[in-house]
């Protein structure tokens, strides 16, 4: 197997991830350690049932219930429970919370770290050296260039999901949103906003 | 004022973030190597943590690789330690 580094040539280029990946899931097949059906059914899943909803699910409650809300803070993995949020990089959930003097931001500077039960499968930018790296040095930069301005006088903390924990940032709830239902707020929840680099959307 | 680690920046100084669609795959393998390695995790009976210490072993032996190639060759080795 090579380690080097390559690009997706035409497919019968041994090489290619693609092709690797076939031959992979053949011999699996082959061991009998999978069926091919138990791999769709989990791309399914991760694909569509699994995102960011769960998380915003989470993120609305604890708006609207402060004793939610405490023990989401106080137990992440055992508040999403709560809702049947859990599984796979899921165990040890902290939620950190944003407030008018402090904004919170999430990286795997190791890898991509992420907690799947509530956000699904990360995004694309989060995964790249580039972000990894960089909003760990120079955050409110990153930030900025993604779109998201931190006031000066905000606190701006950096969590590192690269252990055991996977971090959850609870935005601040909009201004004008409190004649909102509780689905009804779970809709302004944006993922980016529970990685902290955005907001969650304005009232309508 | 930011409380976040002064690491170095110079190196990564130039890259920007890449652009930021929504969905976690790019392409069809990615999300087919993704669930291959749940999957053999699952049926080999091994801990979550020892996947991920190879994907940390994957990215940190090749840090520019795209991740998903990373997480291909971590679960290439995953396969070729099985019985």
């Amino acid at each position: 197997m090579s380690s080097t580094r390559h690009h997706d040539g035409p497919s019968a280029d041994p090489s290619a991830p693609a092709v690797r990946t076939a031959a992979l899931e053949s011999l699996l097949i082959e061991k009998g350690v999978i069926a091919t059906d138990t791999v769709d059914a989990v791309v399914d899943v991760f694909e569509n049932d699994v995102g960011p909803r769960n998380g915003a699910q989470a993120v609305a409650r604890a708006w609207v219930d402060p004793g939610f809300k405490e023990r989401l803070l106080a137990d992440g993995t055992a508040a999403a429970a709560e809702l049947d949020f859990g599984g796979l990089e899921g165990e040890h959930v902290v939620a950190v919370e944003n407030t008018p003097e402090v904004h919170n931001v999430v990286v795997c500077t190791l890898c991509s770290c992420y907690p799947w039960p509530l956000l699904g499968i990360p995004p694309v930018w989060y995964k790249s050296p580039a972000y990894r790296a960089r909003v760990v040095a120079e955050p409110r930069a990153v930030l900025r260039e993604m779109g998201l301005d931190v006031p000066d006088g905000v606190e701006l903390r950096v969590w590192d999901s690269s252990a055991e924990v996977r971090y959850l940032v609870l935005p601040q709830r909009p201004a004008g949103t409190d004649g909102l239902s509780e689905p009804e707020l779970a809709a302004l929840v944006t993922r980016d906003s529970m990685i902290g680099v955005g907001q969650p959307n304005s009232a309508p | 004022m930011t409380s976040s680690p002064d690491a170095s920046a110079s190196a990564s100084a130039v890259r920007a973030v890449p652009e930021r669609p929504d969905r976690p795959f790019d392409e069809p393998w990615q999300a087919r190597a993704f669930a291959l390695a749940v999957l053999t995790v699952q049926q080999s009976g091994q801990p979550w943590e020892a996947f991920r210490g190879r994907l940390k072993r994957a990215v940190a032996a090749d840090p520019d690789r795209p991740y998903w190639e990373s997480w291909l060759a971590a679960l290439e080795d995953l396969v070729a330690d099985l019985p």
